[in-house]
């Protein structure tokens, strides 16, 4: 499933005193397969826009008593704003939103605030319950056990304990486990690493890329983290003020020094190490993961 | 950063939203007061005027004051048509004749639809007018100004600062919890939870899984919260400080001569004319 938003504007309270543009005319495409990073500051509209993903934030044009803007004479006609998700038209007011959250699964900050039920296995069995109703007992089960698996808990351990009694990390993982059990198409993840130490962060980033490989197809994450971006997208987008400011792969994207401290975000650990280096006169050509900028150091220093 | 707008405050800048908001809670009381002094609608058009001098100087929207008096719009006509329905006095105010409609126990009378229009317009005028308190004076205000208020009970040894904190807390804490509410519901309804469809019992069982989370959420942040007061020596019962001082001003004193007006004009018109129309 492709994602194609085009002209998207979102107006937090619009017509209050408190009116504010969290969203700018953003046309941007997310292909099937992308590990997709989106980067931005706080109230950049990073948030709004992946919430209008699965329709938590939805379209004027798809809200009951929406009225088509009329072209003026002389003006040029207005643009009426359209989100795509694969087949699903989210300015529709017909779609099935419902269906539209069982492909899209979402994962928000610090999802372990969502955890309510008795026993692990009844909070992960949440969703699957909720989107397929037809399923066996032993259906339940194996795609619950499975998922459990994937996110890296022991599944005879947990099931039957109270999600509270979990430790931070797990209860984290046990909260992604509850999105990912239906098997969506795009798993959307909101600063999936926030708060952890930075062992727990490389073991989510390594889950992401479990899942990406095996479970979901499309994996797009929302972050702060330069390093986790350079080191795990194929492709980001970085959101200024409501403004989609460019959508690269990080090879080119962190070439852009200047422009993103402009923008007060930082640059990955690697394209620091290169900025210097150039300084020294060393050029070093690598996408700034960090296997990659070893491999060009190294490389570097046996053509010296 | 969405539901900034808590309660009722209307953020603009204007001569009433300076009032202090103790005079403005005393100006309600006294409002209250007048409108039922009046006897007669003379009385109630210089309670108008009053409110209609108010709205004028808050530069709150008039379709906004409207809002609130739509919210009684099923209390007005219920009251209206009860009062038109069983008033049974024969006055005549105006030619005609004095029982348009009787059937058993239900008349339409000159007096009835008198009676129904006085009661409604004091309706519409007493809630008008404490909607304007809340549209131009913040949550806090409020407390504080009320706080002030109460310190007579102080000195009967009730702790009002106490009861204040709560409420300040409290108050403080709303907008804090319906952010979180939000992001649990987002959350539970990105997992195929449907919280706004089905019978009552239905909804309120699917509400756990949003109550659930934010029972935990609301008793994290008392813990929290509690912590950093005490770590800052907070002790309930000094005499505190406060960071922004009420203060009386020429606004306050022109308001209050308002408010003496006002009350002196419905007696004065109570004394001096003795129907209701």
């Amino acid at each position: 499933m492709n994602i194609t938003a085009e002209h998207l504007t979102y107006v937090y309270n619009a017509g209050s005193p408190f009116a504010a543009k969290a969203l700018d005319d953003v046309s941007l495409t997310i292909e099937e397969g992308e590990f997709f990073g989106i980067i931005g500051h706080t109230g950049s509209g990073k948030s709004t826009f992946v919430k209008h993903l699965n329709g938590l934030i939805r379209l004027p044009s798809s809200q009951k008593h929406y009225k088509k803007p009329k072209a003026k004479k002389g003006k040029p006609a207005p643009v009426v704003p359209s989100l795509k998700v694969g087949d699903f038209d989210l300015g529709s007011r017909k779609t099935d939103f419902y269906a539209l959250r069982k492909k899209v699964g979402m994962v928000f900050q610090y999802p372990e605030a969502q955890l309510f039920a008795e026993t692990v296995f009844d909070d992960v069995a949440f969703g699957l319950k909720n989107f397929e109703k037809e399923l066996t007992k032993e259906q339940i089960e194996s795609a619950v056990k499975a998922a459990i698996g994937i996110v890296g808990l022991d599944y005879e351990a947990v099931k039957e304990a109270s999600p509270f009694d979990l430790s931070g990390g797990q209860k984290r993982r046990a909260a992604i486990a509850g999105v990912i059990v239906t098997k969506p198409e795009i798993l959307i993840l909101d600063e999936p690493a926030a708060g952890l130490d930075p062992l727990g962060k490389r073991e989510i980033m390594a889950l992401l890329h479990r899942l990406h490989s095996t479970w979901c197809k499309t994996v797009i994450v929302v972050s702060h983290d330069m390093d986790e971006i350079a080191e795990n997208c194929t492709r980001a987008a970085v959101f200024a003020e409501g403004k989609l400011v460019c959508a690269l792969p990080p090879r080119a994207l962190f070439l852009k020094t200047e422009e993103l401290r402009a923008l007060g975000l930082d640059i990955p650990l690697t394209a620091k190490l290169c900025l210097a280096l150039r300084e020294r006169g060393i050029g070093i050509d690598c996408d700034f993961t960090a296997d990659d900028f070893v491999r060009a150091v190294l490389a570097k220093r046996g053509a010296q | 950063m969405k539901d900034v707008s808590f309660g009722q405050y209307y953020p603009v800048d204007s001569f009433v939203h300076k009032v202090d908001p103790r005079l403005k809670i005393l100006f309600l009381i006294g409002y209250i007061v007048a409108i039922f002094l009046a006897k007669n609608f003379y009385g109630l058009a210089v309670c108008a005027f009053v409110l209609l001098l108010v709205i004028l100087f808050s530069r709150v929207p008039i379709l906004k004051v409207l809002r609130a008096v739509k919210g009684i719009l099923f209390l007005v006509i219920f009251t209206a048509a009860l009062n038109i329905l069983f008033n049974r006095s024969e006055e005549v105010y105006w030619a005609g004749p004095a029982v348009y409609w009787r059937w058993k126990i239900f008349s339409v009378t000159q007096g009835g639809i008198v009676v129904s229009l006085f009661l409604v317009a004091r309706l519409i005028l007493l809630v008008t007018l404490s909607s304007m308190l809340t549209y131009t004076t913040t949550p806090v205000a409020l407390t504080d100004g009320l706080e002030s208020l109460l310190t007579p009970l102080k000195w009967m040894h009730i702790p009002v600062y106490v009861l204040a904190d709560v409420m300040s807390i409290a108050l403080r804490f709303i907008p804090e919890l319906s952010a979180q509410t939000e992001r649990i519901a987002d959350a539970q309804k990105s997992r195929g939870a449907s919280l706004d469809s089905g019978g009552p019992v239905k909804r309120v069982k699917a509400f756990v899984p949003v109550l659930v989370p934010l029972f935990l959420a609301a008793f994290r942040i008392a813990d929290d919260l509690g912590e950093a007061m005490e770590s800052r020596c907070y002790m309930s019962g000094r005499t505190r400080t406060k960071y922004k001082k009420m203060h009386f001003t020429w606004r306050d004193l022109l308001v209050f001569l308002l408010l003496g007006g006002m009350i002196a004009g419905v007696v004065l018109l109570r004394i001096y004319i003795g129907g209701i129309l």
